[in-house]
């Protein structure tokens, strides 16, 4: 062993692997067993309590589970990780620690629906308050921030606007408030973006999506930096006696682990949304060679941005990658490599026509979800987005006329051939329907005379 | 650890905090861990560190508490002079305030490192402990390192900041 600081390329491969002691198997293992046997009755008893580490019950943790929370620790630079069943499980988690009846949180309104849903409606109904705040200025975080805020909450690039958050600024706030930054990175992935690295202290994500890279697989995980100060008065659910592990305190007895720890013995075991041995086997796959698809995503995704800006069926493009977009410097200071390969435009036309130009494209797939290796096309407005209310949509920058794209790792050329042929298809359709019409209208004329 | 530089005022140069192939050192040469302030009480950090490293590694593991008997079925001892063998590390679950005196036990007996545990600071007491010919360690735990480098602390999903190609050391 040595002390060099490895690579992100290397730790995407080694990182959270180190081969068994008796087999030296060199690919992760899928550990497919719901529990573990115990060496005597002592070592049950202090796995239970805690006092040693130790594999109990997959639904708090599994060895093949472990080895992607490692992975993913390592490669945001954070101090350890806790993975769950999809991404929504994980900010879940984070906000069922974090936050009680009474409590409140100030969130970016520029979210992913289903996270604005459960921000909005289903904590809400327990007890905790949300304030949207529409725009990535911290100062109006600040402004929205009260006595009860538990957690700053904000999306990396937000989807579909692209707008990049000001992670710094808001990392500032929240400390000054004595509550933690918590960010979804889950489409910039640590390849393009590491939080930690700007002031966060949470990262969630939906390992689903690029990190896993195939479409196959749901998950999800948290990272914690592990520098908050969980001591400061505002979490006494952290330094407080819990009874069900023999009062310890998850401060007083692991510090800076402590957060962590909690959330797993604690939140997992009280929730239960685990991820599996299968599951995580397979996002370890992907995550393998995270580093070289993120490099082509980005790349075909601003080919293909900067072509549709280009082309004059297009109305707009969203894509902070361009520099006609209002968060343009901000992307080039904090995602060096690229602002990602989800974004969104406009059809010129309107929603109908849009409607026709993605009922027309052969090789983008129609589907709700993002980052997978192939190109992935969706109209956020009747699809992701629809349980959101006008208001909402406006809030999160989704006019009834936009079309998110997810670049995949075809060749570029096929990508742009197919949406070109597309827009033809669509605006050919069109051209016929008004034809048609007119066509109608001349003779209901010959008939009126 | 420690910079190369000496002078008359520090013999053995100026402490700098142990890097993670240092730590793993500490812990690979050592024997026998003296557990200096340990509680008797399951909740303390110092009875899970204990509870730990008797039940996961090979280590002799002694108690150092004036006040008790009797901790996990082993005797306590008062000091570290009253102890059967020389403890390799002595680790320490006292105040920052309360380290010097320990460090200079420490070497009367001949440890050769002194351990701070997580939480505790004090990098003028490590200094002493480096003008004193012994190693020093603040602000780190005993079982997360120990669990570090001979799995474990992975199953808890913590970052080891290990990466090898060699198979897992096991202890204990």
């Amino acid at each position: 062993m040595s002390d060099r600081q490895f690579g992100f390329r290397t730790r995407a491969l080694h990182a959270g692997t180190v081969p068994d002691a008796v087999h030296g198997t060199r690919a992760v293992p899928i550990h497919q067993s719901t529990s573990f046997v115990f060496k005597d009755t002592d070592d049950a008893a202090n796995l239970f309590a805690l006092q040693k580490y130790g594999s109990i019950y997959s639904r708090i943790g599994n060895p093949t589970v472990n080895a992607l929370e490692e992975r993913l620790a390592s490669l945001e630079g954070g101090i350890g990780a806790v993975a769950t069943a999809s991404g929504m499980s994980a900010e879940f988690l984070v906000f069922a620690a974090l936050c009680g009846t009474g409590d409140h949180i100030v969130a970016s309104s520029k979210l992913y629906g289903g996270t604005v849903t459960q921000l909005d409606v289903t904590l809400r109904r327990f007890g905790i308050e949300t304030t949207f705040v529409d725009t990535t200025d911290p100062e109006a975080f600040r402004a929205a921030l009260q006595e009860n805020t538990k957690v700053v909450y904000t999306e990396t690039v937000a989807n579909p606007s692209s707008d990049v958050a000001d992670l710094r600024g808001l990392a500032d706030v929240a400390h000054e408030h004595g509550v933690p930054l918590v960010v979804d990175s889950t489409l910039t992935t640590p390849y393009l973006l590491r939080p930690i690295e700007h002031g966060a202290d949470i990262v969630v994500h939906s390992v689903t999506k690029f990190l896993g890279g195939h479409g196959t697989t749901l998950g999800g995980v948290v990272v914690e930096a592990g520098t908050f100060p969980w001591d400061n008065g505002k979490f006494p659910s952290m330094t407080e006696p819990v009874p069900s592990y023999g009062n310890l305190s998850w401060w007083g007895n692991f510090g800076e682990y402590g957060f962590l720890t909690k959330l797993r013995s604690e939140q997992l075991r009280d929730v239960g949304p685990s991820l599996s041995a299968q599951a995580a086997f397979q996002l370890m796959q992907g995550i393998e060679t995270l580093p070289q698809r993120m490099g082509e995503h980005v790349a075909n995704a601003q080919r293909v941005a900067a072509w549709l800006e280009a082309d004059e069926r297009i109305s707009y493009v969203n894509y902070a990658g361009l520099a006609s977009h209002p968060d343009h410097a901000r992307a080039q200071e904090v995602l060096p490599l690229g602002a990602g390969s989800v974004f969104s435009f406009g059809v010129a036309g309107g929603r109908e026509v849009g409607a026709r130009f993605i009922e027309s494209l052969q090789l983008a797939s129609h589907l709700a979800n993002v980052g997978d290796v192939r190109t992935l096309i969706l109209h956020p407005g009747s699809t992701t987005h629809q349980q959101l209310t006008e208001e909402q949509m406006d809030a999160a920058g989704i006019p009834e006329d936009l079309i998110r794209i997810s670049v995949g790792l075809e060749d570029v050329e096929d990508i742009l051939w197919d949406l070109d042929q597309a827009l033809d298809a669509a605006l050919a359709a069109t051209a016929v329907e008004s034809d048609g019409e007119q066509g109608e209208q001349a003779e209901q004329s010959e008939e009126a005379r | 650890m420690s910079t190369t530089e000496t002078t008359a005022e520090h013999p053995h140069g100026i402490w700098e905090p142990p890097s993670p192939v240092r730590r793993l050192q500490l812990l690979h040469s050592a024997q026998s861990i003296a557990i200096v302030g340990a509680s008797d009480k399951p909740q303390r950090a110092s009875h899970f560190v204990a509870t730990y490293l008797l039940s996961s590694s090979s280590y002799r593991v002694h108690f150092i508490n004036p006040r008790l008997d009797e901790i996990l079925g082993q005797p306590v001892y008062p000091s570290l002079a009253d102890l059967p063998e020389v403890p390799d590390i002595v680790d320490v679950f006292r105040r920052p305030g309360d380290v010097p005196g320990i460090v200079d036990e420490a070497a009367e007996v001949g440890a050769q490192t002194v351990w701070m545990q997580l939480g505790i600071r004090n990098p003028e007491a490590a200094q002493l402990a480096r003008d004193r010919g012994m190693e020093a360690v603040q602000d780190r735990c005993v079982k997360i390192e120990h669990a570090r480098f001979h799995g474990g602390l992975n199953l808890a999903g913590f970052n080891t900041g290990v990466i090898s190609a060699k198979r897992q050391r096991l202890d204990g």
